[in-house]
C-alpha cells in the first residue's frame, strides 16, 4: 500500500479512494453550549479497505460514523464519498446517497418489528425504486448469500441475534453499496456469534468490500486490516496492523 | 417510493390494527353516514314534495281561494291573528266568482271539519268530512271506484248522499258492498253512492279516510257557519289561464270586498307553489342544517384521525428512522403517512356509504318517505371522507418526514 497524499482543500479525492474527510468538523448546540464533537478529522480510506474506528465514549466516534454515513452534515469541512462530495448535499440527496453507497449494520440491528425478513432486506430496493418481483429476487438472494434462504418469512422476533444481524447485513448488501458501515456490529451479540459475525466480514473483506466498522471492543477491533482511534474529536493514532 | 407501495403499506398496517383502526375511523364513518342517509331523505322529501304533496293538496293548474292560506309555515302571531279577523269566503262570493270568470275554468267549492261516521252501531271517529259541490271530484283527482259521485242535482239539492273513502268503506262496511246503504253522520242517515279509489298516503297519513256529501246538504253544519265555505277551488286547462284566473278572481273578491287600492287582499289565493313555498322555506333549512353536522362530525373525524396519526408517528419513530437510513427521501415518509390516514378515513367513509345507504333503504321499507339515495351523495362522501384524511394526515406525515434520522433511530 502506498502512502496517501495529504490531501488540500480545493483537492479531488484520487479515483481509489472510496472515503476522503478534510478538517471534518461538527459543533452540536446543547441549549446554548456548543460541544465541539469533532474538530476537524482528516481520513482517507481506499476500495476495500478494513478499517476498525475506535475511541473511548464522548470521543466523537458516533457522530464521525452518523457524518460517514451521511445521516448528519458536518459544520465545517469537506467529505467526499466515491468521487462525490456529498458534505454539501441537500436532504433528499443525501437519502439517495444513504441509499446506494452506504449499507448500515446497526448495533440494535434495526430491523422493521412487524415485516418479514425478505422485506426488511427489500425496504433499500423499495426506495432505490425497483419494480417489486426484481426488490424480491434481489432481496432472496441476499438472504440466501448470509444463509438465511430459509427464514425468508419469518420476522425478527422469530430470529435469533445472529440471524437478526445476517438479515441486516444481507439488507445493507443489497443495494451493492461502496461501504458496509457497521456501528457496534457485535455490541448485542455472544462472542460465539460475533466470531461467527466476524467470519462473515471477513468474507465480505475478501470479497473486496470496503468495511468501516466502528467499535469499542479491542478484540474486534483485531480483525480489521486498519484502526483508527479517535480521542476528544481528532484522530489521535492510525495504524495498519496484520490480519 | 411509489404510491402503489404506500397504498398497500397503510393498508397492511390498518389490516394490523384492526380495532384501533376501526375507532379511529368512527368519526368519518358517522359524518358519512349522515351525508348520506340525510342527504336521502331530504331529496326523497324534496321529490315527495314537489311530485305528490303539492299536487295532492292543491292541483295541477289550481288555485284555492280561501280566506288564509291553508299550508304555511313560520308564520308571526301578529300576521296569523290578522288572519283570523279577515272575513269568510261565502257561498255567495264563490257563486259570484264562478260565474263571473271568463277564462275556461272548473270550479268546485268545499268545506271540511273532523266527525265520526256511524253504522249499524260501529263508528269510524275522525274521519275528515266534506262538504263539496259535484266537481271537487274531479278537480281532486278523486276516481269513483265504485258506484257514482252525486249529480249536479244532488249537490243543488243538497239530498243526503254520500261517497266515502276507500278505508272508511272497508272499515264500516267489512264484508258488504256499502252501495246503497245508510250512515249516520251526527245522527243524520246518508246514503252511500259511491266509494272513492284506494289514494295511499301522504307522509303516513291516510288519505282514504273522509266522506264528501253535497255541500247543501245538512252535513253544512256540521263543517262551518251558515253560508261559509273553506275554498273555492278554481282549476284551469293550463299555467297562463290559472294566472288570469287568479287576476279575474282577485279583482271579483277586491270589488265584493270593497278594497280600497292601497289596502291588501284580505283573502288568499292558494296554488300548489304556494304550498311548495313551505316545503322550499323548510327544506332550505335543512340543506343549511345538514352540512352543518356533518361537517362537525367530519371535523371530529379529523381531529381524531389527527391524533391517531400523530401517535402513530410517535410509535414508529424508530421505523421513520430506520427507513430514512435505508434511503427514505421526505416525501417518502410523508406519502407513507398520509396514505396511511387517507386510507383510514377511506375506508371510515366507505363503511359510511354502505351504512347511510342501507340507512335510506331501511326507511324506504318501514316509513312512508322514499328516500332516495343520490349517487352524487355517495361520490361526494368518498371525496369528503377522503379529504378529511389527507388534511387530518398532512401534519402528523409532514412531522414524520421532517424527523432527524439520528433522533429517531435513537427512540427506544
Amino acid at each position: 500500500m502506498t502512502a496517501l497524499q495529504p490531501f488540500r482543500t480545493g483537492d479531488t479525492p484520487l479515483p481509489d479512494i472510496v472515503i476522503l474527510t478534510h478538517k471534518l468538523a461538527r459543533d452540536y448546540d446543547m441549549g446554548g453550549e456548543v460541544v465541539r464533537a469533532l474538530r476537524g478529522v482528516s481520513l482517507q480510506i481506499r476500495k476495500n479497505e478494513y478499517v476498525a474506528v475506535m475511541g473511548p465514549s464522548g470521543s466523537g466516534k458516533s457522530t464521525f460514523m452518523n457524518l460517514i454515513g451521511c445521516l448528519d452534515t458536518p459544520t465545517a469541512g469537506e467529505y467526499w464519498l466515491n468521487g462525490q462530495k456529498v458534505s454539501d448535499l441537500s436532504d433528499d440527496e443525501l437519502a439517495r446517497i444513504r441509499n446506494k453507497e452506504i449499507g448500515f449494520v446497526f448495533q440494535t440491528f434495526n430491523l422493521l418489528p412487524r415485516a418479514t425478513a425478505l422485506h426488511n432486506v427489500e425496504l433499500p430496493l423499495i426506495y432505490a425504486g425497483l419494480p417489486a418481483r426484481e426488490r424480491r429476487e434481489h432481496a432472496a438472494r441476499a438472504l440466501t448469500s448470509v444463509g438465511l434462504g430459509d427464514r425468508m418469512d419469518h420476522r425478527p422476533n422469530e430470529l435469533s441475534g445472529g440471524q437478526r444481524q445476517r438479515v441486516a447485513i444481507a439488507r445493507a448488501l443489497v443495494n451493492e453499496p461502496s461501504i458496509l458501515l457497521a456501528d457496534e456490529p457485535t455490541g448485542n451479540l455472544d462472542s460465539a456469534t460475533s466470531a461467527e459475525l466476524m467470519q462473515v466480514f471477513r468474507d465480505l473483506h475478501h470479497g473486496g468490500q470496503t468495511i468501516v466498522m466502528v467499535t469499542h471492543e479491542h478484540d474486534i477491533a483485531a480483525h480489521a486490516a486498519r484502526v483508527v482511534t479517535l480521542r476528544d474529536g481528532v484522530i489521535a493514532t492510525d495504524q495498519l496492523q496484520a490480519a | 417510493m411509489p404510491f402503489f407501495e404506500a397504498l398497500r403499506l397503510a393498508l397492511q398496517m390498518i389490516r394490523a390494527q384492526k380495532l384501533k383502526s376501526v375507532f379511529s375511523t368512527i368519526g368519518v364513518f358517522i359524518g358519512v353516514t349522515f351525508l348520506i342517509g340525510a342527504w336521502s331523505v331530504v331529496n326523497g322529501m324534496n321529490r315527495y314534495m314537489t311530485e305528490k304533496f303539492a299536487g295532492t293538496l292543491v292541483g295541477v293548474n289550481t288555485f284555492h281561494l280561501r280566506r288564509s292560506p291553508n299550508v304555511n309555515f313560520d308564520v308571526q302571531d301578529s300576521v296569523w291573528r290578522s288572519w283570523r279577523r279577515r272575513p269568510r269566503i261565502k257561498f255567495a262570493d264563490a257563486n259570484a266568482v264562478t260565474k263571473i270568470l271568463t277564462v275556461p275554468v272548473v270550479t268546485a267549492w268545499y268545506s271540511e271539519d273532523r266527525g265520526s261516521v256511524e253504522y249499524n252501531g260501529k263508528v269510524a271517529k275522525d274521519i275528515t268530512l266534506e262538504g263539496a259541490t259535484e266537481r271537487y271530484f274531479d278537480i281532486m283527482n278523486l276516481t269513483i271506484g265504485d258506484g257514482r259521485p252525486f249529480t249536479p242535482q244532488e249537490s243543488k239539492a243538497g239530498t243526503t248522499v254520500v261517497v266515502l273513502g276507500y278505508d272508511l268503506a272497508h272499515k264500516l262496511f267489512p264484508d258488504v258492498n256499502p252501495i246503497g246503504h245508510s250512515v249516520r253522520i251526527h245522527g243524520i242517515p246518508y246514503r252511500v253512492i259511491g266509494v272513492v279509489e284506494r289514494q295511499g298516503n301522504l307522509l303516513g297519513i291516510s288519505l282514504d279516510k273522509f266522506v264528501v256529501a253535497p255541500a247543501l246538504s245538512p252535513i253544512q253544519r256540521e263543517v262551518n257557519p251558515p253560508g261559509v265555505v273553506d275554498a273555492l277551488i278554481v282549476k284551469a286547462n293550463s299555467e297562463p289561464e290559472m294566472r288570469e284566473a287568479m287576476n279575474q278572481t282577485e279583482a271579483i273578491m277586491r270589488s265584493r270586498r270593497h278594497l280600497r287600492p292601497r289596502q291588501d287582499d284580505n283573502f288568499a289565493m292558494e296554488t300548489s307553489e304556494g304550498v311548495l313555498d313551505f316545503w322550499n322555506k323548510l327544506s332550505r333549512i335543512l340543506y343549511a342544517v345538514g352540512p352543518g353536522l356533518v361537517g362537525i362530525a367530519l371535523v371530529v373525524g379529523g381531529i381524531v384521525i389527527m391524533n391517531i396519526m400523530l401517535m402513530a408517528v410517535a410509535e414508529r419513530t424508530r421505523e421513520i428512522g430506520i427507513r430514512k437510513s435505508l434511503g427514505a427521501r421526505r416525501r417518502d415518509i410523508l406519502r407513507q403517512f398520509l396514505a396511511e390516514a387517507t386510507a383510514l378515513a377511506t375506508v371510515g367513509a366507505a363503511l359510511g356509504i354502505v351504512t347511510g345507504v342501507g340507512l335510506s333503504v331501511l326507511l324506504q321499507a318501514v316509513s312512508p318517505l322514499p328516500a332516495s339515495v343520490s349517487p352524487f351523495s355517495i361520490v361526494l362522501g368518498v371525496v369528503v371522507g377522503g379529504g378529511v384524511g389527507v388534511v387530518a394526515g398532512v401534519y402528523p406525515a409532514s412531522r414524520a418526514a421532517r424527523l432527524d434520522p439520528i433522533t429517531a433511530l435513537r427512540q427506544e
